[in-house]
């Protein structure tokens, strides 16, 4: 899994958490992560990954909506077998606004 | 050591006990199966269908508690295998499927029969590999069966690339055989907030789910019963988990269960759920379900706590290890008057089952069959009405005997899990209860059950129609009964004679009883048809959506005088 950003579209409803997930790096384990969201019907605005130190884990950065249905999210991803930690954030943490610039329309 | 692919498979297979596995042999698993027949010492059933491979591995899993293991090829067939692999997600059955995939170089060329079975059971399964290289198998294997195994069991898929299977590579030991991961540690504060809520509770009810049944619970289950005073409700996954004629059993509650559990829990001040997970089929309309109550929830899987129910207290441990811990802080011998309540209960709204003594009726024919086959007998179904039948109604005195299609609702469920449990446990009797429907779904697997001369009898409640839906239109669309009835009859004794097993009509059988009693005496399969009225309805009934209280039928009108 190299470095990739993409962005889902999405208006800005709502509060917003950030989700910090360390997992181990190999083929698949993003669609592990990402389609557990889409089959527990939960939006995902934005996504960032990138391998972390020697390459054997990487880190995951998730834009989310902060719903009642979060704490359900976080202890779904922390079952794949993959997932190595969750954490959430704040929305004011800095790792999505300084790729603010990049998604300019 | 020096060995291809294959050859650690099937060697890893073997350090891991399997003694069998099904499938089916295809273009990209044939180095697997020259392997296993190499081997000798792992026997291969050889299935018709590989949804068949998938449910043989379940029945044989349920049975016995441990994973069990189907084989497919690339493409059609791993898709084929995805049902079963599904059906075994939902109910928490470890299963190690193992597909053969296009050779690496092939990978994303659209090869012949190359699908990315990876991508697809994703959210079918607990977690699933594929294989880059035959030295990598030494550690996917023993993983994919702790995975399976740990924790709330499931199913785990090893997709192995056809050059992978083929390649040789040196290793200097065998890894360990894999065993379940020790389940998770819990506080004593957990348990004395649990005894709290029960011991301060008026009425309180357990609620006894498959989990029960995953950790071996029954006993301490119906000990914390008997101590607290509390009755308990057995879902449809747990039924055997507790005798069903327990006094204290109150039965099977939801959309299809006894009035005397939907009573109860509408009732209840303390709703203790144990290794059980809220389904919709159980609660009905959720926002009145045991409206009155308090919830304690144990689950081994902390993300059934608060899902759909939230809890007052919820604790993600093993169901045997915590009651056990449970039992030390309960106040014994309490609630007389809430016990003598439910006792009447039971006995003014328990199940009502109209011709029980005609074996020519649902309920006769199911109590006959349990009178011969024995209680040592494992049953299984499909999926419809001739499953809420015999849910409701067979009188379960053990766990491990009962195996149905709970969470994903498969029909063609039975007769492979049947075949499955047979081939595990040769010296029971295997009763596969079936309908028309729904046997045609696999029906290709009589072959398999006669080649392998299985113990196993088919009891087919034949309606001529997809039954439960027909009862659904009956009900809740106007009577207006839309292609849930066949056009076209078929033969089943007929078809049966085609595959070369035994069966017998009740329709001309002069004495159905005395023919369930001949049949039940041989041990070779049978098929046993019995034609039902497509008019017999199950109840009670909840309609879907609404809530338990509103359950028609049956004792269903008791509701409106509590």
């Amino acid at each position: 899994m190299s470095g990739q950003i993409f962005e889902t579209a999405g208006d800005c409803r709502g509060e917003r958490a950030i989700l910090e997930i360390t997992v181990r790096n190999h083929p698949g384990v993003m669609s592990h992560v990402c389609g557990l969201f889409t089959r527990r019907a939960f939006n995902v605005e934005g996504i960032l990954c990138m391998p972390v130190g020697d390459g054997t884990t990487s880190r995951i950065w998730l834009l989310v909506d902060e719903d009642e249905r979060l704490v359900q999210l976080e202890k779904q991803l922390a079952k794949l077998e993959d997932v190595m930690s969750v954490s959430r954030h704040g929305a004011n943490h800095e790792v999505f606004v300084r790729l603010e610039e990049f998604f300019r329309a | 050591m020096r060995m291809s692919g294959a050859e650690i498979l099937i060697g890893l297979l073997e350090r891991q006990d399997v003694r069998m596995v099904a499938g089916i042999p295809g273009g990209a698993n044939l180095p697997i199966y020259d392997a296993l027949g190499s081997n000798g010492r792992i026997r291969h059933v050889l299935v018709r269908h590989e949804q068949a491979a998938g449910f043989i591995a379940q029945g044989a899993a349920r049975v016995t508690g441990k994973p069990a293991v189907a084989l497919a090829t690339s493409g059609p067939a791993a898709t084929n295998l995805l049902t079963a692999v599904a059906d075994a997600m939902l109910d928490s059955v470890p299963i190690v499927c193992i597909t053969g995939q296009v050779p690496r170089a092939l990978i994303g060329t659209d090869a012949f029969q190359e699908i990315d079975i990876c991508g697809m059971s994703i959210p079918a399964t607990k977690h699933n590999f594929l294989v880059r290289s035959a030295g990598e198998l030494l550690e996917v294997l023993p993983r994919a069966f702790h995975i399976a195994a740990s924790g709330r069991p499931g199913p785990v898929l090893v997709d192995v690339p056809r050059d992978v299977q083929t390649e040789e590579v040196s290793f200097d030991s065998w890894p360990e055989p894999a065993w379940p991961a020790q389940p998770p540690a819990f506080d004593v504060t957990d348990v004395e907030r649990a005894a709290e809520l029960v011991n301060a509770a008026k009425r309180p009810l357990l609620c006894v789910g498959g989990g029960v049944i995953q950790s071996g619970a029954s006993r301490v289950v119906v000990e914390l019963a008997q101590k607290a005073g509390a009755p308990l409700v057995t879902t449809l996954m747990a039924l055997g988990a507790v005798d069903r004629d327990h006094p204290l059993n109150l039965g099977m509650p939801g959309m299809h269960g006894w009035s005397s559990a939907n009573i109860a829990i509408e009732e209840c001040d303390l709703f203790v759920a144990i290794g059980a997970r809220f389904d919709d089929r159980v609660t009905g309309k959720l926002d009145e379900f045991c409206p009155s109550a308090k919830v304690l929830h144990v689950d081994i899987d902390a993300s059934e706590i608060n899902k759909v129910r939230c809890a007052h207290a919820g604790v993600a441990a093993d169901a045997a290890a915590f009651v056990k811990a449970l039992l030390a802080h309960i106040e014994a011998g309490r609630r007389p008057g809430w016990l003598r309540h439910v006792a009447l209960l039971k006995a003014r709204h328990g199940l009502a089952t109209p011709g029980i003594e005609d074996p020519r009726k649902p309920y006769g024919l199911i109590a006959h069959v349990a009178s011969v086959a024995g209680v040592d007998a494992i049953i299984t179904t499909d999926v419809g009405r001739h499953q809420m039948w015999v849910a409701q109604s067979y009188p379960f005195k053990k766990p491990r005997a009962w195996l149905t299609s709970g969470g994903l609702g498969t029909m063609g469920f039975g007769l492979p899990a049947a075949i499955g449990a047979a081939l595990a446990q040769p010296g029971r009797p295997v009763v596969c209860f079936s309908g028309d429907g729904s046997l045609l779904m696999n029906i290709q697997e009589l072959a398999t059950a006669v080649e392998e001369d299985l113990n196993v009898k088919i009891i087919l409640m034949n309606n001529n129609s997809l039954g439960l839906v027909r009862q659904q239109q009956s009900l809740f669309y106007g009577g207006r009964i839309f292609q849930s009835d066949f056009r076209h009859k078929v033969d089943f004794c007929l078809v049966a004679e085609g595959f070369g097993m035994r069966r017998i009509d009740l329709e001309t059988a002069g004495d159905p009883a005395s023919a369930l009693k001949e049949v039940f005496a041989d041990e070779h399969p049978w098929l046993v048809h019995a034609p039902i009225s497509a008019e017999e309805m199950v109840y009670p009934m909840v309609p879907p959506g609404a809530a338990n209280s509103s359950m028609i039928g049956g004792e269903g009108d008791v509701w409106a005088n509590l």
